[in-house]
């Protein structure tokens, strides 16, 4: 084989490297970018171009079942990201620099919620909300599935979410910070507070998008933890698609995913590896 | 991390008295840090994770309740049935042809992004991050829009004078629409194992007159085998499982196990028939979580440089 023949091929192999990593962002991309510019559709029919015009967004925010279902899902997005975002944090720095009773068995536990499929997590959930409603209704109340029950949910997942996020942050550390902090006679809640805190709060705060975002997507475990009043956006959404693609769903779809996109890219912002130097 | 596995080692005799009660006071305050989440983990996770597993050897009365008394095997036996049996045969099926599809497109694009300088590739990385956390449901709406009769798709091939294409409901569209849903699970693991791996060992392959064929499948595929086992088992628990992308992409004839499980607990309450389904899903993952845990201890210990 002469040297060139190899840079003939080597040439030609690149080439198709790079054709394919283009085919994969297209493929990636052209959906939703189609989505998107239907949306702006004026047709009553999704297949019939008709010209620009915002109206499908109109029609979508006057209806009132959206906006309920919106106002459902940020209840619960911002609740579940807040008590999740304390929880989550608090494992990930419990495990990376303590050892105590159970620290393995949490370890393994912790990733369990992130890789187990959706539907196997919400019939769990609804198994064990009957269960737990069985028990408490014994005492008086008569509890039922509703937008507590959703919140509490979107806890159990997102605490994983969350610890694996400030866990990676607290990986690039640099512990001599800290140890300075304590030779300069710092008590080890004031490390903490000034060092520790100020230095991975970047991963806290991608925890917390992380977690909003999720949160805010999430349609299967929502749709078996909700009751017939809790109805977030994606179940929503999820339970329209059955009857059928309409403009308006094309328009809450758009709307969605630009909110997904920007906690997305906020959040990887905030997890760019950086000197960790203040 | 280094620290504590001194401190914690067998010489703890030799330990001050002063740092015993450091050590003591460290282990207090880890209990005290962990404990709220490892709770909820508990009340919320561990606990369903048991109902579920109890609720697997229940009966299912003649009204649809599930009934705790009196333990048997019944809805695992079920599991034989033929139709089920073609469930969970057809859920793996195109849960494998998917697995395969992703490995063929994302190693070698895995490849060209770790090949990249750092700045292109950072800049690339990011691109494949923003469809893999942006809203699931939302970008399998997109699919079955694009594909839909008369959508998008098909207008473009009667166009072009292909005619027109009817692939929604079919098997075909499902594994699109789990291949769309889940290729991030592959690239990124492939594109980490790729990136650290020493390129040096290609060199030192070339260099003894192997072909480049042959240096990438005898160095870098066994150099990568942890990225691939863990794409692999990250791509195939979701599709295997999968709910949303058969519920809205698939057809009468793509009926998979995710979707059969949330009928039993919906309008055919056989809760005890959905839950011996469920332990078979989570019993699925955690051999995959397993063989991904064993493979990748392997690596790092290879990469350590023991035998």
């Amino acid at each position: 084989m002469s040297s060139l023949d190899t840079a003939g091929t080597k040439r030609s192999s690149r080439r198709l490297l790079a054709a394919n990593a283009w085919l994969v962002f297209t493929f990636l991309y052209v959906p939703i970018a189609v989505l998107v510019v239907f949306s702006f559709n004026d047709s009553e029919r999704v297949n019939v171009w008709q010209g620009l015009s915002p109206r499908w967004y109109g029609e979508a925010l006057g209806n009132t079942q959206v906006v309920g279902a919106l106002r459902v899902s940020l209840v619960v997005a911002f609740t579940s990201t807040i008590v999740s975002t304390v929880l989550g944090t608090a494992v990930a720095l419990a495990l990376d620099r303590y050892r105590f009773k159970g620290r393995r068995a949490l370890d393994g536990t912790v990733y369990l919620p992130i890789v187990i499929p959706d539907i196997t997590m919400a019939v769990m959930l609804l198994v064990f909300f009957a269960e737990a409603f069985k028990l408490i209704d014994a005492f008086g109340p008569r509890l039922t599935l509703g937008v507590t029950t959703v919140a509490l949910s979107h806890i159990a997942f997102n605490i994983s979410f969350v610890a694996v996020v400030v866990r990676a942050r607290l990986d690039q550390f640099d512990r001599t910070l800290e140890e300075a902090a304590r030779d300069l006679y710092a008590t080890p809640w004031r490390t903490f507070r000034r060092v520790t805190l100020p230095l991975i709060a970047p991963g806290i705060a991608a925890g917390a998008l992380l977690a909003l975002t999720l949160s805010l997507d999430d349609v299967v475990i929502s749709s078996f933890t909700a009751g017939p009043g809790a109805t977030t956006l994606p179940v929503y959404v999820f339970s329209s698609i059955r009857q059928g693609v309409t403009p308006e769903l094309n328009a809450i779809s758009t709307l969605m995913l630009a909110a997904s996109i920007t906690l997305v890219v906020a959040s990887l912002a905030l997890q760019r590896p950086r000197s960790i130097t203040p | 991390m280094s620290t504590l596995r001194r401190r914690s080692s067998p010489a703890k005799a030799l330990l001050t008295p002063q740092e015993q009660t450091a050590q003591r006071r460290a282990r207090r305050i880890g209990t005290l840090i962990a404990s709220p989440g490892a709770l909820y983990l508990l009340i919320f996770f561990m606990v369903p994770l048991g109902l579920i597993t109890v609720y697997s050897f229940a009966t299912r009365t003649s009204t649809g309740r599930t009934s705790l008394s009196g333990w048997n095997l019944n809805s695992y036996e079920r599991l034989a049935d033929d139709v089920i049996l073609g469930i969970v045969g057809r859920s793996a099926w195109l849960a494998f042809i998917t697995t395969v599809l992703c490995l063929a497109v994302a190693y070698p694009f895995a490849y060209y992004l770790a090949t990249r300088s750092p700045r292109v590739r950072a800049r690339l990385l990011v691109l494949v991050m923003i469809p893999f956390w942006t809203n699931g449901l939302v970008r399998i709406f997109a699919i079955r829009f694009l594909l839909g009769s008369n959508g998008p798709a098909s207008a473009l091939s009667e166009a072009l004078g292909f005619g027109t294409f009817r692939i929604l409901f079919t098997p075909t569209a499902v594994v699109l629409g789990m291949v769309y849903g889940f290729l991030t699970f592959m690239v990124l693991p492939l594109y980490v194992a790729l990136e650290r791996m020493d390129w040096r060992l290609v060199e030192a392959a070339r260099d003894l007159y192997a072909s480049g064929g042959k240096a990438f499948w005898r160095v870098t595929v066994p150099l990568t085998r942890s990225g691939i086992v863990a794409g692999c088992v990250l791509v195939f628990v979701p599709s295997f499982g999968s709910y949303v992308v058969p519920e809205i992409l698939g057809g009468a004839k793509t009926l998979l196990i995710g979707s059969y499980v949330a009928r039993q607990f919906q309008a055919a309450r056989n809760w005890p028939l959905g839950a011996s389904l469920s332990v078979l899903v989570i019993v699925a993952m955690l051999i995959a979580v397993t063989i991904n845990q064993r493979n990748s201890e392997n690596a790092e210990r290879t990469r350590a440089g023991a035998p």
